[in-house]
């Protein structure tokens, strides 16, 4: 309907979009806040996501600073906790778990799920596929609102008095389902259960909307072997996330009947604060196998989006086509299907059988191929490519630099003999930052900075984002790179204070409380170049220069539209597309880029 | 409060201070005639550079860390498996290294040297079925290795202990350790976790104890007796919500104890010496060289896990659920420390999974002794600390003290 309802306010102001205003007449509440335009919604994501995101970045240098410093008074700590939590100065045990907890959360979920996905698929799908809106806009617009609505509940849970969540982000049962066990399992779990509840809503809404709009609002020539590879790793993202989320539905309502009604899914034979409890017959294992079924293609959800934005970015500024785009997509389809069959990788030493733990390797180990093709490809693009160095594209290759990284170190934690010396120390800590801390969020800065004059029609400075990128890339790498000795050391993570290895090893423990230091600085170091970003950011949305129409010389349909946004996208007849996306540098062209506008030229092969 | 006002304005009047910066590049790239979407050659080439300067921070300064932390800090493995995981880990590493290298060398190097230069134009290389082949071929069978390299050990190390081995369990609660030594019979009494008392902290299964169980349940200070009058008595008047409370508790406590008389009822006394020969030991934990163990895991409250990092051996201990997991020490605690060279060095049982605020606390101090020395040691706790012994006190008053003091002898003596 809507697409229908575009389409008729196209034609009628296709004589110049100028005036696209005067006949829409929109309120400041429909444009800007209850906006059911892709483009808006997609602003207002990204918008969410970095103050979800600064929150999380905030928490995680108070954390820091308790394990660089333990014990040291710190006015930084009490400016932000208060007495209640950091009494003369000094964390509080408690809420060393809980900023841990909410950190994972918050980044996890509303940073790279809600922020990337949620921004660039809505923002990208309708404009690369051809399409005027989502195939819902009403659904969309109620997507973005659940996802505001669980993030409010989530920051809420931070100031209520027995403190937020504390299990951990993946909170277990069942430490997270007893409020005896620790003060974060009372309000402070029930509000995380009802925020992700509400986010899971939002992010089916999300999903499902995505993957009608691709399937059934391509433009006229778009077949499915022509959209950009940014469209493919979002149309797989959204349809992992259709399968995943539910069951995480599944695993917190049952938390929930365990918290509220007495019943035993994850309980038995638990004696907590002195009180036997009556709970018997129930398995804390259960939970993590329904969790975990989320959980892992979750790191896909999070990762695929990078991977397809940088693929776009680094053809583009390679002024070369993607090196095999089909085997690009194939490998999206194989990590797609494999990340469900992987999830017991997190459960080696859970007392699991054996035998199936062998499986889990097996398939594990697999998904190293499609990931290893990828990189290959990304590479292979760049070899005897003309190279515009963009801050796009300077985030890219940090994002297949971080992904080599923090790939290879999950082929040690997914071989489940060595997982059992390793597992849940420092080094899966290290391996998880660098493939999601570092190379996702790599992909969504990428992402911005490519397609910022897209979403506000006003162009970055560059000059600032090259700082950016480079405090990110040095700080980044020298927060997590050193966090693997910590881990190959023996230090278990989410430890309030690791001085506690003096008393039976103190040669670990000076390189531990060293190496903790050196981490926190570079942590600090890198938190404060991204306020360089912040201010590059905001400055640009309202005082930035002017941007041209397709200021990368790129192939894709959104460069196509006015810098202006307009309803329905196009002010005329949706684009037909006559060719791939990649067609950069073709021999026999005069530009060294050819839109998939454009119609072959006599005598020319498709790619 | 004054500093941070100071503060604040520094931040104020920084951001002012860009912003008049970026205003002034602005006007000056205007003149220049340049926009924000083009990027001039001198950036392209200093941020090339600059991918090599950092290639090489990258690779340095992972050789600077390789070198003065090694990678395992956790010192030479002190198990017979444990030697074998490090042989694994390290051929996993040197792959993984080269991969490393190698991978971002050619990344770096290539945005380095393919930035775009006047009047080159990029190749058009689209897609090539034999390179790509390769790269999906070669890995698969790296791949292959690694799986059929580590799975065999895992079969290994997760397979049933040999007949020999000593059953020992693991209790785990917020937020310690206790160790249960199976004793003379080599078998580990049964338990429930309903038995558990003041006296019976693991709720080990023998006759007296189901006894002891109901009977606490019927009239100890909080038993149901207690809970009834309580709740009867219309002399006492209570909130509502703890009259409520007490409510829920008398109902659990009434379901417990007709499992309680079930259990009675069932209950074989010829299963009481099992457990009575148990060896319950707190603080440390001590284990004989080249003897094999096979550990039971246990949990009170919540999840645990048992992580011996020396040892390269982890596993869960799961409320309602035993979990297991075998291998044998063979470097004494004395040899170890020579080894070290650290004199007060000691092995630990560590707990690494989240499981309340002192969860970084919660460890237990591990000792392997050499055989004579454990068998001297074991002997006197058969003597004087058995289940029986500790539980009856009357029989064999077992002072605590005496005990840790004990305890304390063996490990100062090596």
């Amino acid at each position: 309907m809507a697409a229908v309802a575009h389409e008729a306010h196209g034609h009628h102001d296709s004589h110049g979009h100028h005036e696209a205003h005067g006949h829409h007449e929109e309120s400041f509440v429909s444009k800007y806040i209850f906006s059911q335009d892709h483009k808006m919604i997609g602003k207002q994501f990204l918008l969410t996501a970095i103050f979800m995101g600064i929150v999380a970045m905030l928490l995680s240098i108070l954390f820091r600073i308790q394990l660089a410093w333990p014990g040291e008074s710190s006015d930084f700590l009490t400016f932000f906790l208060g007495e209640t939590w950091a009494p003369g100065g000094i964390m509080k045990e408690d809420m060393y778990l809980g900023l841990v907890t909410i950190h994972g959360t918050i980044m996890v979920f509303f940073l790279l799920t809600g922020g990337l996905s949620g921004t660039f698929s809505n923002m990208l799908i309708p404009l690369q596929i051809g399409a005027r809106d989502m195939a819902s806009g009403f659904l969309n617009m109620l997507s973005y609102w659940f996802f505001l609505l669980s993030s409010i509940i989530m920051l809420v849970s931070l100031f209520i008095e027995t403190g937020p969540a504390m299990a951990g982000w993946t909170i277990y049962p069942p430490l997270s389902a007893l409020p005896q066990a620790i003060g974060g399992s009372g309000l402070g779990m029930t509000l995380w259960l009802a925020s992700m509840t509400i986010f899971v809503v939002s992010s089916l809404l999300g999903s499902l909307n995505y993957i009608v709009t691709i399937l059934n609002l391509r433009t006229k020539g778009m077949s499915m072997t022509r959209m950009p590879l940014t469209i493919w790793a979002f149309f797989v993202t959204a349809i992992l996330g259709v399968l995943s989320f539910p069951v995480l539905f599944s695993a917190v309502l049952l938390l929930m009947m365990d918290r509220l009604a007495g019943t035993s899914f994850y309980l038995s034979d638990i004696i907590v604060g002195g009180e036997m409890l009556a709970n018997h017959g129930g398995s804390p294992i259960l939970y993590q196998h329904l969790f975990w079924f989320l959980g892992h293609p979750e790191v896909y959800i999070v990762l695929l989006p990078a991977l397809g934005l940088s693929s776009e970015i680094i053809s583009t500024n390679s002024r070369k086509p993607i090196f095999g785009y089909r085997a690009m997509i194939g490998s999206i389809l194989a990590i797609g299907f494999l990340s469900f069959i992987v999830w017991g990788h997190h459960m080696f030493i859970t007392g699991m059988n054996p035998f199936i733990g062998s499986v889990f390797v097996f398939t594990t180990l697999l998904i190293a191929i499609p990931s290893a093709v990828k990189v290959f490809n990304y590479i292979t693009t760049l070899w005897k490519g003309s190279i515009v160095l963009t801050p796009a594209m300077m985030f890219a290759i940090g994002l297949v630099s971080t992904f080599i990284t923090g790939g290879v170190t999950g082929i040690i934690l997914a071989d489940s003999a060595l997982d059992i010396a390793i597992h849940d120390t420092y080094f899966v800590v290290a391996h998880f930052h660098i493939v999601m801390g570092m190379s996702a969020v790599f992909g969504m800065f990428a992402g911005v900075y490519h397609w910022f004059p897209k979403m506000y029609g006003k162009m970055l400075n560059k000059r600032l984002g090259y700082v950016h990128f480079w405090i990110t890339i040095f700080g980044a790498y020298g927060v997590f790179f050193p966090m693997h000795f910590v881990g190959l050391a023996g230090a278990p993570r989410r430890y309030y204070d690791y001085s506690v290895y003096g008393e039976f090893n103190t040669s670990s423990q000076e390189m531990m409380m060293d190496l903790n230091v050196i981490i926190t600085i570079f942590a600090i170091i890198a938190a404060l170049g991204q306020l360089v970003f912040l201010f590059n950011f905001f400055y640009s949305v309202f005082r930035g220069p002017k941007a041209i129409q397709n200021p990368w010389r790129s192939n894709t349909l959104e460069w196509t539209t006015p810098v202006e946004h307009v309803h329905g996208n196009w002010p005329g007849e949706l684009p037909t597309v006559h060719r791939w996306p990649y067609d950069y540098s073709k021999p026999g062209a005069e530009d060294d880029f050819i839109p998939q506008t454009v119609p072959l030229a006599d005598g020319e092969i498709e790619h | 409060m004054g500093s941070k006002l100071i503060a604040l304005i520094v931040i104020v009047l920084g951001v002012i201070a860009i912003a008049q910066l970026v205003r002034l590049y602005e006007l000056s790239s205007k003149l220049r005639n340049e926009g924000e979407h083009e990027t001039n050659s001198r950036d392209n080439r200093l941020n090339a550079r600059m991918m090599l300067v950092f290639m090489g921070f990258l690779f340095l300064g992972f050789i600077y860390l390789m070198l003065k932390y090694g990678w395992t800090g956790m010192g030479e493995a002190a198990s017979v498996h444990g030697r074998e995981t490090d042989w694994l880990l390290n051929i996993n590493f040197i792959l993984i290294i080269v991969v490393f290298y190698i991978t971002n060398a050619l990344l770096f190097s290539f945005a380095y040297k393919y930035i775009r230069k006047p009047g080159v134009k990029a190749f058009y290389f689209p897609h090539d079925n034999k390179l790509e082949m390769i790269w999906t071929v070669v890995p698969a069978i790296v791949l292959a290795i690694i799986i059929i390299l580590g799975l065999r050990s895992w079969n290994t190390i997760t397979d049933e202990a040999v007949k020999e081995s000593i059953n020992i369990e693991l209790f785990s609660k917020q937020f310690d350790w206790t160790a249960r030594y199976s004793g003379d019979d080599n078998t580990l009494g049964k338990f429930d976790y309903k038995l558990t008392t003041d006296n019976n902290e693991l709720g080990l299964m023998t006759t007296n104890t189901i006894d002891t169980a109901i009977f606490q349940m019927e009239n100890g200070v909080s038993g149901i007796k207690v809970l009834e009058n309580k709740i009867n008595d219309k002399k006492i008047i209570l909130v509502p919500e703890e009259r409520q409370k007490m409510i829920v508790d008398l109902e659990r406590k009434s379901r417990l104890i007709r499992i309680l008389y079930q259990m009675r009822g069932h209950h074989d006394s010829k299963i009481d010496k099992f457990a009575w020969d148990d060896i319950i030991q707190k603080d440390t934990l001590f284990l004989s060289e080249n003897q094999e163990y096979e550990f039971n895991f246990r949990a009170k409250d919540v999840i645990h896990s048992a992580y011996f990092p020396h040892f390269r051996t982890q596993m869960n201990t799961v409320p309602g659920l035993t979990t297991r997991f075998k291998f044998t020490p063979d470097i004494t605690t004395k040899d170890m420390r020579v080894k070290m060279n650290d004199s007060k060095f000691n092995y630990v049982l560590l707990c690494n999974k989240i499981c309340g605020s002192a969860h970084y606390k919660m460890k237990m101090i591990v000792v392997v002794l050499g055989k004579s020395e454990f068998k001297n040691w074991m002997a006197s706790k058969k003597k004087s600390s058995t289940f029986k012994q500790v539980y009856f006190p009357v029989v064999a008053p077992a002072s605590p003290l005496a005990e840790v003091v004990a305890d304390s002898a063996v490990v100062e003596k090596m």
